[in-house]
């Protein structure tokens, strides 16, 4: 295939909007597009699109051959396309899809100073600032926007400790040992058809690796932005905690609003060592579509940690807000002896948004403990599930778990709905499993009313009450924005 | 300051208030008695604008304004303010995260800037010790695991953070115990002031031995019955509703 095959194209701002999309556009104050010039791959998927995506990353050979591998086994997998969850929408057309678009910039810029200002300006917008000394004091940002990475700050102060924190890109050119020991250790390609498809063509994500005995001094956090029309993002990410280490990492998501839906399939890996500790956080805003349920981001991702030594801990920490549709269930592998999983959830769907989300705690190890914390609210004509699956293994001998999933209706044309799943194995296990679905009340609001609080502050109140056990795992930098997030999402869903 | 007119409310169909008269001046205090199901807690809720009962003719004036025609915030807003007989549990919220929600929107609501979190600190502390509040019942969630003496004292607490013209008791002693009921009722007699008012709504006269009312009210059967001075209400402590229902039944013919 020719490489010179890619068009250039222009994305232009508020052309052609209606006023209830420019109604929705302040609901959703990041669905604003960038112009700027895109270097892109045409249409549709094929082994010559897996061969272009590596060829425009300059990958070496055996990056290669692993992306060719896991194409051809997604073209296996075609019956595979998971139809369990409880989510409906049409079929989606994978030739329809653009797999690669790169904003483009000067190659290969040497410091965050030489970045693009029309794509620092957008992450400006987006309140994520490149800039060392603006920036929020102890966190450490790689901004993604569509297909590629465009820089990530504290690299050097994080690189005196020995921290590799970087594309996934430039990883794979300067730490290709430890991407081949690790990539795919977690989550093989095989997977599932979306982790699959993520294989053949992911572009970027971030890559850490925290050295035996050291303590990330910074959170670190990852800005994903889709921006160009009619692509998808596949984004991968690794992080690998030696020995001893911890850290505590982030990731933040954003797209423009659009009549069509986007595709979003990323795969995270999490390998902890013996006594390391992976803290890993979220929060998911990208498009949910309007308000008639048109346009918006499928979100489907599969995000897995292991925690591969003994006293090991893994903590997953989610607030999903966003997508029109939102598939994933972070989960943990206890295969060190005394380790750690945990999972902490808080799904938002309105209007009519899906989300079928949950965890899945594989206990291997002895004296293996999770906690899962699930709090689904749904309002509109949203649907919300949980489905969770708490496994322990023979050999799992004092495991023990605990499970607590409530949801909150908010308005009586929503769903809420539990799928708890255990698996047992071992006689000494003890697995709890509390569940509870509540109504926000009139009396509730009228309480609030009757103190002079208006009705959509009492639902962020009561929401944000709800909902606080999860928050309060968030880093404190970010649970602020978090708690305005949930009563953005909210908003007009009580008449 | 309340000036009620005639003012009849139902639920669900049902008409429970049959025209109220009543009027309250700064610096009063008034009771409403009267036996259970007479509408004492629906003249209440009306009031403070609960949205499940029905307003079916007459007019409330509050300090010059239509009350009636204000959303339930902007009535508290305008400085109404209701103990709740049940106050209400939300999990997870903290108490004094409610309590600062609430004073900062009435102060949008008039137009100041909220109070930054020293400001509210400050506020908050000098009401604690006013009424001998402690921090770790306004550090728990809103009403959750609260006893009932609790529950009554958290609501006179945002009473005074709120500083209402009107407050209105909805049967506060329910429920509490004789020295929760003192402790509740010295509160409210701190923030009693010439410029303030008090609407005591109460089943039993026990409550008015702490909280001294100038004038009493009889409602019986959604109308006022009879008003008085405190007498009225050790009368009715003495002979109970009975004596009310029969001279009412008998000016009505029954």
């Amino acid at each position: 295939m020719n490489p010179e095959v890619y068009k250039e194209s222009q994305i232009d701002v508020d052309e052609g909007l209606s006023t209830i999309e420019k109604t929705v556009l302040t609901d959703y104050k990041y669905g604003f597009v960038s112009k700027f010039d895109a270097d892109e791959a045409p249409k549709g998927l094929s082994e010559d699109i897996v061969r272009f995506i590596s060829a425009r990353k300059n990958e070496p050979e055996w990056m290669l051959e692993w992306r060719l591998k896991a194409y051809k086994q997604w073209c296996r997998m075609a019956d595979d396309e998971p139809t369990w969850a409880n989510l409906k929408y049409p079929p989606i057309n994978y030739q329809n899809i653009i797999y690669y678009s790169a904003p483009k910039q000067k190659m290969n810029p040497k410091s965050l100073d030489e970045i693009d200002p029309e794509l620092r300006r957008t992450f400006e917008k987006l309140g994520i600032s490149m800039n060392e000394q603006k920036r929020l004091t102890g966190v450490a940002v790689d901004a993604v926007i569509d297909s590629i990475s465009i820089g990530t700050s504290f690299k050097e102060q994080l690189g005196e400790l020995g921290i590799i924190f970087c594309s996934m890109s430039e990883a794979i050119q300067e730490h290709p040992e430890l991407i081949k020991k690790y990539l795919s250790s977690v989550v093989p390609t095989t997977d599932n058809y979306f982790a699959a498809l993520n294989a053949a063509v992911f572009s970027d994500g971030s890559f850490c690796y925290i050295p035996k005995g050291v303590r990330c001094p910074m959170e670190l956090s990852t800005y994903f932005r889709i921006n160009a029309e009619n692509t998808g993002q596949f984004e991968r990410t690794l992080i690998v905690a030696d020995e001893g280490s911890y850290v505590s990492y982030l990731e933040g998501c954003t797209a423009p609003m659009r009549d069509e839906n986007q595709l979003h399939a990323a795969v995270v890996e999490l390998i902890a060592m013996d006594n390391a500790e992976i803290k890993y956080s979220t929060v998911q805003n990208w498009y949910p579509g309007d308000k008639n349920g048109v346009g918006g981001i499928y979100n489907f991702v599969t995000k897995r940690g292991i925690c591969q030594g003994v006293n090991s801990k893994i903590s997953w920490t989610q607030v999903e807000t966003g997508s029109a549709i939102t598939w994933k269930y972070p989960s943990v592998i206890l295969k060190g002896d005394n380790s750690t999983g945990e999972f902490y959830s808080v799904a938002v769907t309105n209007n009519h948004q899906q989300a079928d989300t949950g965890t899945k705690m594989h206990h291997l190890g002895k004296n293996t403990k999770s906690r899962i914390v699930s709090k689904g609210i749904s309002a509109g004509f949203s649907n919300n599930s949980y489905r969770g699956l708490v496994h322990v293994g023979k050999k799992a001998s004092n495991a023990r778990n605990f499970s607590q999933c409530d949801s909150l209706l908010l308005g009586d044309k929503c769903g809420a709905h539990t799928f708890p799943y255990i698996e047992v194995r071992n006689k000494t296990a003890l697995v709890e499993h509390e569940a509870t679905t509540s109504k926000i009340g009139e009396d509730q609001i009228f309480y609030c009313n009757q103190r002079g609080i208006d009705t959509e502050t009492a639902v962020a109140l009561i929401v944000n009450g709800f909902a606080k056990e999860v928050m309060n795992q968030l880093p404190m930098e970010f649970a602020v924005e978090a708690q305005k997030l949930l009563a953005i999402s909210l908003e007009g869903s009580v008449g | 300051m309340l000036n009620i007119r005639n003012l009849q409310a139902g639920i669900e169909g049902r008409k429970i208030l049959k025209g109220i008269n009543l009027e309250i001046k700064a610096g009063e205090v008034h009771a409403i008695m009267g036996p259970n199901g007479s509408g004492k807690s629906t003249l209440a809720s009306t009031l403070a604008g609960k949205k499940s009962y029905e307003v079916l003719g007459g007019s409330v004036d509050f300090l010059g304004k239509d009350l009636l025609e204000l959303s339930p915030e902007a009535r508290a807003a305008e400085g109404l303010f209701l103990a709740f007989q049940y106050p209400i549990e939300i999990p997870g919220l903290s108490t004094t995260n409610f309590i600062k929600t609430a004073v900062n929107e009435v102060r949008k609501y008039h137009g100041k800037d909220p109070l930054d979190a020293v400001g509210f600190l400050r506020m908050m502390k000098e009401k604690m010790a006013l009424m001998n509040i402690e921090q770790s019942l306004l550090s728990r969630p809103l009403n959750e695991g609260f006893s009932g003496g609790e529950k009554k004292r958290n609501e006179i607490f945002q009473m005074a953070m709120l500083e209402p013209k009107l407050a209105i008791l909805d049967e506060t002693d329910s429920g509490l115990d004789i020295d929760a009921i003192r402790i509740v009722s010295n509160g409210v007699n701190k923030l009693r002031n010439k410029d303030n008012a008090v609407l005591v709504v109460t089943h039993y006269q026990r409550l008015l031995d702490y909280i001294v009312p100038d004038f009493v009210h009889v409602l019986y059967n959604g109308r006022i019955v009879k008003s008085g001075t405190k007498e009225l209400a050790l009368e009715l402590e003495e002979r109970g509703y009975d004596f009310i229902k029969n001279e009412v039944n008998v000016e009505e013919g029954v």
